[in-house]
């Protein structure tokens, strides 16, 4: 384990410790569950967005991909298939971010653009699409039946005091993408190609990697996950609203900075995303147990960036290393 | 080495391109746009009572513009301006709130009393960024993604979430002076500025010097770390100018107040010739962009309306300016591809 992923680790047992000490409702089954549950779409989320910032770029549309990809898959079956099996809503949504992705990957590698310019262009082209163009209404009554028991299902229920606390099967959808993520990364040469890229461009250019394919296939990723996680969360709370998710780009981008992952140095493991996801979920959903109000969210947010993205680059500049620019990105 | 080089040949390119025949471009096709609408909107675009109302509108974002285009033409970016503007706009309407209700101080010392604190609140937002990115060496897109999110979490901290109501700023936002609207002298006092100091002044020339070649710049014995401390600094002090304009426009100060503009002003820059490789840039290529976008702003609400109603237009306000901003950004790619062609037959 790294030193910051360490430093995460040691973080988030305090952390737990404390807020059990301090409100012993934490320790329940029903708060352990919702912490598993929120964590489940952040956490693919979170894997995409790795994969980006290790290849030294960042994606903000990838939210907007997201809940445009819930969206119409679930216009789509609600007049075309309303009973399809939950298995195609997947497959659609998936195949949609893919598509978005590419619009993406289209832009950043055909003409050379830096990811962020691109990435806030595409996010409001996206999402100005879908409000304007497929629907800007919630669906929620008459959701596929496909999707309400989707929602319904557990792998564990356990009775408590008050209501069954269920455990979702969807955290297994956000544990074999982090291991499909973690074998891509560390065992593929395309992995080998996503760090070089991250670390220095040129180099990994007269290494031998094909560049532009790399990139075709970071963005069509983040885009596929994006669609899967945007099913995930419609489909967990039945109801695809196309004013969702939009907005929540930070917290991911926070977990996944907080895990290790610079824009500089080509770094950044599955583990310590893992380790970021969960102590952004901690934060987000238990502040409120030691009485920490809910509205210091974005300011606990900020800070947590600040902090991972500060402490790796004092250690750099210590080694020496330079200030990156909007162009290299 | 050959990256270097082309690296290199594509700054020199930029830098001509942004010259003034990029300049006289954007004049054309800003006037362009002007005389489209208004012969596709008869008796509506040009108006008075449409210019006036356009007058009160641009100068919100384009104030923002110059906090990004001095950011940008450092190599950098400044993604809180609207945290910032916000932040501060908040802090003025406490005072005004809470120092200036019945019985409380008189206006004439409240009001400048609650702009002094706007520019601070923005000036502390702009100095934090500038030593984030400066001393502790966070790359611009991370730190100002994480300040933005500070700077705005604080605004709900203060407010708890709903607006702070207050009318004593109305004043700014409705009266004129000469014919012109108080935001409009604002900004053209900027516009002003901004073109002194950049052209003018040491700093101006160290700004663009940092973004053009941050190396030489280290060497030439320019304090690095001072000109983006100040950069930042002046980012975040023009922010908490917009943020008073947002006050006494919109009579409350808010949190989520304008969501978009951060993708606007990011147009805006683009279009007005800023580089975002940096050290490229120049205020009246800034100005044109803003009106521009002003006059495509209110002439497509207007055709919209015409065409489908008014809850559509601003969804396809949010789709036209992400697609325009690709748009730009592939046109200058072929038009510097072009340019590089012609130079190299030319030799």
């Amino acid at each position: 384990m790294k030193r910051n992923e360490f430093l995460v680790a040691v973080t988030i047992i305090a952390l737990v410790l404390y807020i059990g000490f301090r409100n012993p409702v934490f320790y329940t089954y029903s708060n352990i569950f919702d912490l598993l549950r929120s964590g489940t779409v952040i956490g693919i989320f979170a894997m995409g967005v790795l994969v980006v910032i290790v290849s030294g770029g960042i994606d903000v549309s990838f939210t907007a991909i997201a809940v445009f990809a819930l969206y119409a898959t679930t216009k789509f079956m609600v007049v075309y298939a309303p009973d399809a099996p939950i298995w195609m809503a997947f497959v659609m949504a998936s195949l949609i971010g893919l598509g978005l992705g590419m619009i993406n990957a289209f832009f950043i590698s055909q003409f050379r653009l830096p990811t962020l310019i691109v990435t806030l262009g595409t996010l409001s082209m996206f999402h100005g699409f879908l409000l304007f163009a497929i629907g800007n209404q919630i669906i929620r009554n008459k959701l596929p039946p496909s999707m309400t028991e989707f929602a319904r299902m557990a792998l564990v229920s356990i009775q408590m005091d008050r209501g069954i606390a269920n455990l979702h099967p969807a955290i297994f959808i956000t544990i074999v993408v982090a291991i499909f993520t973690w074998l891509l990364l560390d065992y593929t040469m395309l992995g080998r190609g996503i760090y070089a890229l991250g670390g220095a461009r040129e180099a990994a250019e007269r290494a031998g990697f094909n560049i532009n394919r790399i990139q075709y296939f970071i963005y069509g990723f983040v885009g596929l996950l994006s669609g899967v996680a945007g099913m995930t969360f419609g489909a967990l709370n039945r109801q695809a609203n196309p004013q969702d998710i939009v907005g929540t780009e930070l917290n991911v981008i926070a977990a996944v900075v907080l895990g290790g992952a610079t824009l500089t140095g080509g770094r950044g493991t599955v583990i310590g995303t893992i380790l970021g996801v969960t102590l952004v979920v901690i934060a987000n959903n238990s502040l409120i147990l030691i009485g920490i109000p809910p509205v210091w969210q974005r300011v606990v947010i900020g800070i947590i960036i600040l902090i991972g993205t500060g402490l790796p680059a004092i250690q750099e500049r210590r080694a020496g290393k330079t200030v990156v620019g909007l162009a290299d990105m | 080495m050959e990256q270097t080089e082309t690296k290199a040949a594509q700054k020199s390119l930029l830098s001509r391109l942004s010259g003034d025949s990029y300049i006289l471009r954007l004049l054309a096709i800003t006037i362009l746009i002007f005389i489209a609408f208004s012969i596709v909107l008869p008796g509506k675009f040009f108006t008075v009572r449409n210019l006036q109302s356009m007058a009160v509108q641009f100068p919100e974002f384009g104030i923002l513009a110059f906090a990004i285009m001095i950011t940008m033409i450092t190599g950098g970016i400044d993604l809180s301006i609207v945290g910032a503007a916000n932040l501060s706009a908040i802090a003025a309407a406490l005072i005004l709130t809470h120092l200036g209700g019945d019985g409380g101080m008189s206006l004439s010392l409240v009001i400048p009393l609650a702009m002094v604190a706007a520019l601070i609140v923005g000036s502390i937002a702009g100095l934090i960024n500038g030593l984030l990115v400066a001393k502790v060496g966070i790359t611009p897109i991370l730190a100002t993604l994480g300040t933005w999110s500070l700077y705005t979490g604080l605004s709900y901290v203060i407010t708890g979430g709903p607006a702070i109501t207050t009318t004593q700023l109305a004043f700014i936002g409705n009266s004129s002076v000469l014919g012109l609207p108080i935001p409009v002298i604002v900004f053209a006092l900027l516009a002003v500025a901004f073109s002194i100091m950049l052209n003018r002044t040491t700093f101006g020339f160290n700004v663009y010097m940092l973004g053009t070649n941050p190396t030489a710049a280290r060497f030439s014995g320019i304090n690095i770390d001072r000109v983006l401390i100040r950069t930042y600094w002046l980012s975040g002090l023009v922010a908490s100018i917009a943020g008073i304009i947002f006050l006494s426009r919109a009579n409350s100060a808010k949190p989520d107040y304008g969501a978009s503009y951060v993708l606007l002003t990011v147009l805006i820059a683009i279009l007005g010739g800023i580089s975002y490789t940096g050290g490229v840039g120049k205020v009246s290529g800034l100005v044109l962009a803003v009106l521009s976008i002003q006059f495509l702003s209110t002439g497509l609400n207007m055709l919209m309306l015409q065409l489908s109603g008014s809850s559509k237009a601003i969804f396809f306000h949010q789709f036209a300016w992400g697609g325009l901003l690709l748009l730009v950004m592939v046109i200058n790619y072929y038009s510097e591809k072009w340019r590089d062609k012609r130079a190299s037959e030319g030799a």
